[in-house]
């Protein structure tokens, strides 16, 4: 007889997943799978611009050069040869490595998940961007922390705000932020906020987390410091070539002092042994001599691109109180709507128009940003951006009527 | 028997539909039958079934296209015999505003209710009248879609000052909203099976936070289940028997979810019918044919014999 239950561990789970739930925003994404829908929602890179007469090279030398050894465990800090490859990445953002520093992680979000891991007791205070990356927020929500959340303009994290918690004594075991054209906000911190922020931090014995998947994606202007390079002790770095390369491999990195270097590896150990050997060397075989280079400009240049016909769009199209940010670089930009636009039940709406987007309460812990979407212009082309911005600029026009009409 | 159990589909409850489509043919190849899946958003649907050429079709889509008879009559056409409710039934069982205003006049109990259609809104002026809808249905009220399933857009309102985002809400799934008033007292769920269609008995849906929306129905642990219900005999078989009525009113075939509320008078409200219950292992009506005793195979060979017998 088939065994029929509901669930019959439920009295059994650790308060942690209690968090996890089913969502409405993750059923209407599978409608947006739709192929006739323009989704301006996930945040995939175009890794259709990488050449795979490339990528067979790379394979082809992993196996030359390496043999077996692509096809065996390795060590849980990830293998020497990619830790050196990617110090060399590293400097040419100008950020000084020793790679026995660094940890090499699934992706940086597993970084993510092992600095909560290794900082976040249940109740602790973890400061964090709002809005801020969801991912981080479910990796760190886990280990159940209290969010401590500093909004963002323009210039990134109003780091003041930061200041005036410290000063009501507020100590977070560390703060989370994510620099660089981050996400989903694609705002840049500045120059002087970067420098008020290291010292903020060194002064309050409080770490910073620096999260840079996007910081090589620039499209303009003349890079910022790294946290890390102002403050090397106090800054634990994560890296990603994740959109510079390709989220596939799944290769990332922590790059931290010694004392957290040695517990993430422990922790990487616990959780999954060691990353795969064939991706860390398809990584670094693909880093080593210059195709990189060449493919890093074809990406920059079409996500340039993207970013000016969206921006365009979304000038021709949103209506004139919706405000939006002018990213340097990056995958996104975020959409303040009129105060009476609920983006999430608006989603509906938009799928329906087959357009859809990202509703803004994922990138709170609070439940604020009813009013915000992030509009990602890295996969789609720009033909398919114009019409997904066209498709919502109706929809908002309809949903303006609609809501004078129920506001008479 | 040949079987083409069709789930899946492009709505917002692809993926629930998924989980009852592997149930519901592993458990009919479990039974003998040659039962395979068929995804209409995977593979041509036409095509697939032109070439597995299935004596019955069961169907576990869900939401609009596999409720509102749109593949009934898709089906219709290719001559493919299918289990449940036929085309125009399924359309009407679908649409609230056609449902709700069936069951009245079928004599079934169902919360006073008030359509807001979006044109009205936008070309009419309704919004002017929404005072009228608070006034006939009163707070707290339940606002929803008229065409969506799974409890998505459904918003609970308590103050007069949320009626507004609540329309415009259930006004992004589909081209009307019901206003209707919220009854309270046990939430009820009424299996109906066969030809006729007999009762299995109640489920009793308690949700922990109090509303049983979309994440209380598809969050594990966020709902408590009862069944058989905790309600004295003489409210079931006043339940069970308003559920039949229900179904009665609107022809549906094979498998019935009516899903009801027992105010503390004892008197059993018709919230809606549905003619495509969830088939997962956090499902209804599994739930309500386990306390009679059956498991999930004797539950789709069942749906399956009944609409074998029609054909």
């Amino acid at each position: 007889m088939a065994e029929f239950a509901i669930d019959r561990f439920i009295d059994r789970y650790a308060a942690r997943t209690a968090g996890m739930s089913a969502s409405e925003v993750r059923a209407l994404f599978a409608v947006a799978a739709r192929p006739e829908v323009v989704s301006l929602a996930g945040g995939m890179p175009f890794v259709e611009a990488l050449p795979s007469e490339d990528i067979l090279d790379v394979v082809r030398e992993v196996f030359e050069e390496y043999g077996s050894m692509a096809l065996q465990y390795c060590g849980g800090q990830g293998l020497i040869a990619l830790r050196e490859r990617l110090v060399g990445l590293m400097a040419e953002e100008h950020v000084t490595a020793d790679p026995e520093d660094m940890v090499i992680t699934t992706g940086a979000q597993q970084a993510l998940d092992l600095i909560g891991k290794i900082f976040i007791d249940p109740g602790d205070l973890v400061a964090v961007e709002a809005p801020a990356y969801v991912g981080a927020l479910t990796a760190f929500g886990a280990y159940q922390p209290r969010y401590l959340q500093i909004d963002l303009d323009e210039d990134g994290m109003i780091v003041d705000q930061l200041q005036e918690a410290f000063v009501r004594g507020d100590r977070p075991k560390f703060v989370y932020t994510c620099p660089n054209f981050g996400n989903p906000a694609g705002v840049t911190l500045s120059h002087s906020r970067r420098e008020h922020l290291v010292a903020l931090c060194r002064e309050a014995g409080v770490p910073i987390v620096e999260d840079n998947p996007y910081g090589m994606l620039r499209f303009e202007g003349d890079p910022l410091p790294a946290l890390r390079t102002l403050d090397p002790d106090n800054v634990i770095y994560l890296g990603t070539v994740s959109k510079v390369f390709s989220p596939g491999v799944r290769v990332g990195w922590a790059l931290a002092e010694q004392s957290v270097v040695q517990r993430l590896v422990l922790a990487k150990e616990a959780a999954d042994l060691c990353g795969s050997s064939l991706n860390m060397l398809v990584t670094e075989r693909y880093f080593s001599g210059d195709r990189w280079r060449h493919n890093l400009t074809t990406l920059v240049d079409t996500y340039a691109g993207r970013r000016d016909v969206m921006l365009e769009a979304i000038e021709e199209s949103f209506p004139s109180e919706a405000r939006w940010t002018r990213p340097a670089g990056g995958f996104y930009i975020w959409v303040s709507l009129p105060h009476w636009i609920d983006a999430r039940a608006m989603l509906a709406a938009a799928v329906e128009r087959r357009v859809a987007y990202v509703p803004g309460t994922a990138f709170y812990p609070d439940g604020r940003g009813t009013n915000q979407m992030r509009l990602a212009f890295c996969y789609p082309t720009p033909e398919r951006i114009r019409e997904g911005i066209g498709r919502l600029g109706g929809l908002l026009d309809d949903e303006e009527q609609l809501y004078r009409s129920l506001h008479p | 028997m040949r079987v083409a159990v069709l789930a899946g589909g492009r709505t917002p409850e692809r993926d629930v539909s998924q989980r009852s489509g592997h149930r519901v043919t592993t458990s009919l190849n479990r039974r003998g039958h040659e039962a395979t899946m068929v995804d209409p958003a995977e593979s041509p649907l036409v095509e697939t079934l032109r070439g597995l050429s299935p004596e019955l079709c069961y169907l576990t889509l869900h939401g609009k296209e596999g409720e509102d008879g749109t593949v009934q009559r898709l089906l219709d056409l290719l001559g493919f015999a299918y289990t449940g409710t036929a085309a125009f039934e399924c359309e009407v069982a679908f649409d609230k505003v056609l449902a709700k205003d069936a069951l009245a006049r079928a004599g079934v109990a169902t919360p006073p209710w008030v359509v807001i259609e979006g044109s009205a809104l936008r070309d009419l002026g309704a919004g002017a009248a929404l005072d009228l809808a608070l006034e006939r249905v009163g707070l707290p009220c339940v606002v929803k879609p008229s065409r969506s399933g799974s409890a998505l857009g459904v918003g609970f309102v308590q103050r007069e000052a949320d009626l507004p985002n609540a329309v415009m809400a259930a006004l992004a799934f589909s081209g009307a909203a019901i206003v209707e008033a919220r009854i309270e007292g046990s939430e009820i769920a009424a299996g109906l099976v066969g030809t006729p269609q007999e009762p299995l008995p109640l489920v009793e849906i308690v949700p922990k936070n109090g509303a049983y929306d979309y994440a209380a129905r598809y969050t594990a642990g966020a709902t408590e289940y009862f069944a058989p219900a905790r309600l004295p005999s003489d409210l079931v078989q006043a339940c069970a028997a308003e559920a039949i009525r229900a179904a009665e009113a609107l022809v549906t075939r094979d498998v019935t979810r009516v899903d009801l509320i027992a105010d503390r008078a004892g008197v059993p409200w018709v919230l809606e019918v549905n003619v495509s219950p969830g088939m997962t292992e956090t499902s209804l009506l599994p739930m309500a044919a386990h306390a009679a005793g059956m498991d999930l195979d004797d539950l789709c060979d069942a749906v399956l014999r009944s609409a074998q017998a029609r054909s």
